[in-house]
Formats: structure tokens, sequence, C-alpha cells
């Protein structure tokens, strides 16, 4: 097991950390999705293609990797559709497809994915969709499906005819969702569903962004406790304020912990997989909104304004609690792997 | 050999020498010793310590391959945890090498107890406080004053005691870590019951009791130093306690409980994944400190968030069984009865869950002090201790 990073994975960190930055400071991010920094993203670190494998022109790397990215993206905030494509890469890497994953990889596709199964007649789909991450940036939706003759996985191009999109208004104003209508919209059959291993690989991707997304509040609130004065003192020399802090902190520390096993897991041990995934959103998921609430609290008046960015946490870790399912979900997931 | 290896050799040699009706406390003092020599001669104990001082030598991955094996058994090891985990490694961070000729191997093979004499009536959490003096006098020291809470004192052949050494100075640069003879006929040792009904700590008073030079630890007035030392050993090896499931003997444990209680009850069934989710996370951030370690990353300060999270998790673990397994869990006789009193141990042994909160907020998250009054007085014009 390893619950370190290695000396690459610590350069990966680096460089989109500092990229993100320059290029994508929390600032900008309540303007929304940039395709000019997702396609220098793509492009300079070569981030889309990060799992995909080298055969299609991906870096091959493995969810320990596709993790710190994501971290990462998860603290800058980063809008737009980076964890829908890695969502439909997890996809397309059990069901390779040439096309999709090189367009992937070379940053040309914005892909998404979504669980919800669609009606497949060889060469159409039909099927709403009321929530699909990212499905305005997306170029393509890529989908479990019912055939005559079995469960498939498909893709369709969402500017295709037979295809409407509604953009939702959603609580994070950094990432959007639509309600996606399929109705005869063409599609290409990618080859059988697979059994099994999506979902967990979703699970501990939005975990690593939670990650970052907790890391990134924590961060902010302790700075802001080091210069913020009330009655004569720094707030965050009150223990009131100091020991919410710490046990922020200790929170952090225990969802990086479980971050890094669940995505190891991912790689090389397939059957500590669904617990540890499971795990990942039961721990992390909670742990990531409590950070953000306790953050945007501590801040005072100030944090429930329009104006400062504490929102921006608490709404992307409300969404990222809520974006596989109600978590009592990966509870009773967990319960039930436990045979309890 | 490799570490699969190692490790088979491990369990096999757990599985010859653990015996069946070994518990962890000194309940037999003699099988514990004799227990222990056996252990150090077999190269089981100290894996990691220096072997120029009697120590294996190894590395970090022998020592986890170790405890994932020992997991499963229950050894008579409980009265050498002190030294082992802080005064031992304590004198071979500070010590000389005379002391660590005279002292490591000893503690090593179960030869010698230690205890660890900081905490007294007035001084805890503020333990830079503490009152017990120690006067120079040639070539030794004379130490005069009381401790309390200090486990295994009554077993225990040597003790790490801080004193004070210099009262016009301001608290923190007045004191001096030594080594004291729990032997010497001025030390007397008084069994406290704790409220779990044993006496595992006691009151240990010093009557003109002698100490030589040589046994001082570090220099003198450097003494809370030393004490940061031993502290900082002493989170880490409460915290590293805990393993990868397999709590061996827990009642309190998820495995325990699932046999104890009703688990078709969706009620019962979530609050036992909640048990499985906190247990994991902690052990997963254990295993994760322990690699760090072993990647040459001290976690230092951060052990104090280990320590709080166990301390954490067992008051609300053995909290949760009591209420799932209900009445027959408050009888004595019952494990649950004895694990619901031993539980606020951990969260005050070691440092409170508030000192371990201010730890993390000061050093791990840098956040400014509080205004403190007491850093710039001498200790003789401090107030310290219980007043009105
Ligand atoms: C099972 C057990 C074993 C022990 N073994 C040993 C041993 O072997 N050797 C040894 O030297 N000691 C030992 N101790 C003593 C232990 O370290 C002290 O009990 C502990 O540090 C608390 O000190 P105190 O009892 O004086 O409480 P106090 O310091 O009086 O604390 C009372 C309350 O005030 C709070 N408090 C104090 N200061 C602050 C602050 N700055 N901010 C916020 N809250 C604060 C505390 O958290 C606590 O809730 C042991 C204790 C126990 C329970």
């Amino acid at each position: 097991m390893k619950l370190v990073l290695s000396q690459e994975q610590q350069q990966l960190r680096e460089s989109v950390r500092s990229f993100l930055r320059a290029a994508s400071p929390l600032p900008k991010v309540r303007h929304g999705y940039d395709p000019q920094v997702y396609a220098r993203l793509n492009g300079e670190l070569g981030l889309s293609g990060l799992i995909v494998p080298e055969e299609y022109g991906g870096a091959g790397a493995g969810m320990a990797e596709l993790a710190v990215a994501l971290e990462e993206t998860g603290a800058a905030l980063l809008p737009g559709p980076f964890l829908a494509t890695a969502f439909a890469a997890i996809a397309l890497t059990r069901t390779p497809d040439k096309e999709l994953l090189s367009g992937i990889a070379e940053g040309r596709v914005a892909a998404t994915l979504t669980e919800h199964e669609l009606a497949c007649d060889g060469t159409t789909v039909r099927g709403t969709l009321t929530q699909v991450l990212s499905g305005m940036e997306a170029d393509v939706l890529v989908a479990p499906a019912s055939t005559g003759d079995g469960m498939v996985m498909v893709a369709v191009e969402l500017g295709a005819p037979g295809v409407s999109r509604t953009p939702l208004e959603t609580l994070d104003v950094t990432r959007g969702q639509a309600r996606v209508v399929l109705e005869g919209a063409p599609c290409r059959v990618l080859g059988p569903q697979p059994e099994s291993g999506i979902g967990d690989r979703l699970c501990v991707a939005v975990a690593a962004e939670q990650l970052g997304v907790m890391r990134a509040a924590l961060d902010a609130i302790v700075a802001y406790a080091k210069i913020r004065v009330a009655f004569g003192r720094y707030i965050g020399s009150y223990q009131g304020v100091k020991h919410k802090l710490a046990d922020m902190h200790c929170k952090l520390e225990q969802a990086e912990s479980i971050v890094r096993y669940a995505a190891w897991a991912a790689d090389e041990a397939p059957d500590e997989l669904p617990g540890a995934a499971a795990l990942a959103q039961a721990y992390v998921g909670r742990a990531c909104f409590e950070v953000a609430r306790d953050h945007l609290l501590l801040h005072g008046g100030i944090g429930y304004t329009w104006e400062h960015d504490a929102h921006l946490f608490y709404k992307r870790a409300k969404a990222d609690e809520v974006l596989l399912g109600p978590p009592r979900l990966h509870r009773a997931r967990l319960a039930q792997l436990l045979e309890l | 050999m490799n570490l699969a290896e190692y490790r088979r050799a491990a369990r096999a040699w757990l599985e010859e020498n653990a015996q069946a009706g070994d518990r962890p406390e000194a309940g037999d003092l003699a099988r514990a010793k004799e227990f222990m020599a056996r252990f150090y001669d077999a190269g089981y104990s100290g894996i990691t310590w220096p072997a120029r001082w009697g120590g294996q030598g190894l590395t970090e991955a022998e020592e986890r391959a170790f405890a994932a094996e020992a997991r499963h058994f229950t050894l008579p090891t409980y009265v050498f945890s002190i030294g082992l985990g802080m005064t031992g490694p304590t004198v071979l961070d500070r010590g000389t090498d005379e002391q660590r000729e005279r002292f490591i191997r000893p503690l090593l093979r179960g030869e010698e107890i230690w205890c660890q004499l900081f905490s007294e009536p007035g001084a805890g959490s503020d333990v830079a406080s503490l009152q017990t003096r120690a006067v120079r006098d040639g070539d030794h020291w004379v130490v005069n004053g009381q401790k309390v809470w200090t486990s295994i004192a009554q077993y225990a052949d040597w003790g790490l005691l801080l004193a004070r050494t210099n009262v016009d100075v301001p608290k923190h640069k007045g004191l001096t870590m030594f080594v004291v003879d729990m032997h010497h006929p001025g030390v007397t040792v008084r069994p406290l019951k704790d409220m779990s009904g044993r006496a595992n700590f006691n009151e240990v008073f010093f009557d003109n009791v002698t100490i030589p030079d040589e046994h001082r630890v570090g220099e003198v007035d450097d003494g809370w130093s030393v004490a940061v030392t031993t502290l900082l050993h002493e989170r880490l090896s409460i915290s590293a306690g805990v393993g990868m499931g397999g709590q061996k003997d827990n009642p309190a444990s998820l495995e325990a409980l699932r046999q104890a209680v009703d688990t078709s009850d969706p009620l019962v069934r979530d609050q036992l994944v909640e048990l499985h989710i906190r247990s994991r996370a902690l052990a997963l951030f254990n295993q994760r400190l322990a690699q760090e370690t072993e990647a040459g990353i001290f976690p230092g300060a951060r052990g104090s968030a280990a320590k709080l999270l166990l301390a954490e998790l067992t008051l609300f673990q053995a909290d949760l069984a009591t209420q799932l397994v209900g009445p027959e869990s408050v009888v004595a006789g019952h494990p649950l009865a004895q694990a619901i009193s031993l539980a606020p141990g951990f969260a005050l042994g070691g440092g409170t869950n508030e000192i371990m909160r201010n730890i993390i907020g000061d050093r791990v998250l840098g956040l400014p002090p509080e205004p403190r009054v007491d850093k710039t007085v001498p200790f003789k014009d401090l107030k310290v201790g219980t007043q009105a």
C-alpha cells in the first residue's frame, strides 16, 4: 500500500498547482468555464490524457496520478469539464475507443459520463438525463445503453441533431450541469458494458477533488485567522477558533490518507477497491463539506457575502458530496461489503 | 531474509511464544520479564533501534511487518511500554553514550522497567510549572518533591525525571532531566486506584533522593527541550498503537460488536458503518505517518493529531458499544464495563485533547499563540497549581 506521493507525483502536483495559480486564480473562477484555460491545461500539461493509455496518445498513468491532478483542480475550484472528462476517460479505459481516447488525450474532446441507462437501437439513442455534469461544455456523452441483446456503452455527439440541452442553474456557479434529452440522437456503440469498477473509480476521483477543496478551504481560513483581529487579538489565538481549525486539520489528514489508499487500491488492489471507494466517499465527502462549512463560518459576515470566495468552496463541497448520489448510498454499500 | 520471510518467521515465533492466557497488564511480572527476554533474544525488541546500543538496526518496514503479525496476538508487554515508547527513545536521542550503553540494552530485554516522572499534583498540562526540586551538591543532585499519575512506577527500576533546578528564571528555562533510581530509599511509590478500579498509576514521593550527575540527560536547565523530545515520542507511540483492523480482544471493535448485536436493524448497521469509517480513517492516517517516517519525513507535531483522533475514537467506540449492547454492558465482568471505564484515560494521559488541539493549532497550522503571562516571569513569582 502506498500512501505517500512519489517524487514524480510531487512534481506533477507542483506543475499543476503553479499552472492553475497563474492561469485560473480564484477571483477568476466565479466567471465560470474558460475554454482557453482548459485547452492550455490539456495542451501544456497534457492533463486530459493523464489516464489515457499510451497507445492512444495518453500518459498511461493511474488513478494515483489522476488523484493528484484532481486534488489541485479541486483546490483551485477549476470550472469546466475536467472532472467530467476524467469520468468519461475512466469509463473509456474499460471500453477502449481509439477515436475518443485519442481525442481526449489531445485535448480536442471534452466528454462527460452518465450512469443513467439509455435505450439504443444500434445507431440512435433515446432518454432523458435530468442532470449531466458539464453537459453544456462537453462534446461527447458516454453512457450505458440497453439494446435488444444486452447492455452496451455508447458515445453520443452532444452537438448532433436529436439532442437538446438546457443549462441548469446550479448551486455551484463554478461548474455547470445540463438537462439532456436524446430523441433518436445518433450514437456509436463502443462495446459491451464492463461488469464493474467504473463507479468505484468515480468515487475515488471525486474524493480526490474533495480533498483539494477541503485543503484549500482550510488554508484560506488558517491564513485569515492569522490576520483578522477581534478584541485586540488575532482570532486564530482564540481556542474557540483554534480548536475548530485543529479538528479540521485532523479531518484533512485522515481524508488524504483515505484518498491515497483508495487511489492505490484502484491501481494495484482491485479486491480492496469497492470498500476503499465507498469509504472514500463516505468519509471524504462529509469531511469536505464540514470543513468548507466551518471555514465559511469562521470568516464571519464577510464569509456570507457573494463577493467573498468562501461560498464557492461551500457550494462546491455540497455539490460534490451529492454528485454521485445521496451519501447514504456509500454507507449502505459499506454495510453490504462488511456483511453487516 | 526478504520482508515476506521476515514476516513468516515473526508469525512462527509469535505462535510459539505468545501464550493464550497472556494479558497486556503486568498480572505476572515474572512471566512478562521472561517473555521480554525471549522477545529480545529472538530479535523483536527495538527492531529499528541502533544495533550499537542493542537494537536490531532494521527499518520501519520490518517493524511494521512485525506489528502486522503481532496484532493477532496479545503480548504481556504493557509494563515495558513507557520505556519502549518514551523514555528509551529519549535516552537514545538526548543521552550520552555512557547512558545509552548502560540503559538501552537492559530496557529492550525487559531486565529493567521504566517510568516517566513528569506530572505533578500542580502541573499536568502545564508540566513546565512543576515544583519538584533538584539541587546540586558536588557531583550529584538531591531531589525533593512529588509526582503523580506515574504509570508503571510500582514496577519501575528507573524513572525519567523532570525537576526544577532554577527558580530565578522563567519556568521553561529552569528544568533539568534526570534518570532516577526508583530503588533509592528516598523514593516512595504509592499506587493510585484509577476509575477502572485498577492501580496502573501511582503517586511518587522524593525525599532527599540523590542522583549522580552522570544520570543527567541533556544540559542543566535545558530539561524542557528534552521533555519535548519525550512528549513527541509519547504521542507517536500512543497513536501508533492502532493497527489496520483486527483489534484482538477489544470488546468494542466492529468484529466483537457484530457478534454481540442484532445487525438486521438498519440503525445498528449504520452505527457500525460509522465505527468502521472512523477506525479505518485513523488506521490509514497512522500508516501514512509510518510511511512518511520511513521516507525520512518526521511527523513531529502532526503526531498530536493522531493522538487526538485515537482519544476521540476510543471514547466514541466504548460509548457506542455500550449503547448497542445495552444493560448487560454496565455490569461488572462484562468486558465493555471495563472498556467504558478505561476510555477516558486516552484523552488525558499523554496530554489532554485540548492540549493536542493547542499543539496542532500552534505548531502544525502556525496560528498565533494565546497571550501568556507565564513566559517571562521568574518561576518563583508565578502562580501555579490549584489556587482559590
Ligand atoms: C491513564 C493516565 C496515565 C498517565 N501516565 C502518566 C505518566 O506515566 N507520567 C506522567 O508524567 N504523567 C502521566 N499522566 C498525567 C497526564 O499527562 C496528565 O493528567 C495530563 O497531562 C493532564 O494534566 P492534569 O491532570 O494536571 O490536568 P490539568 O492540566 O489541570 O487540566 C484540567 C483541564 O484543563 C484543560 N486545560 C489545561 N490547560 C489548558 C489550555 N492551555 N488550554 C485549554 N485547556 C486546558 C485540560 O485539557 C483539562 O481538561 C497520566 C494520566 C492518565 C490519565
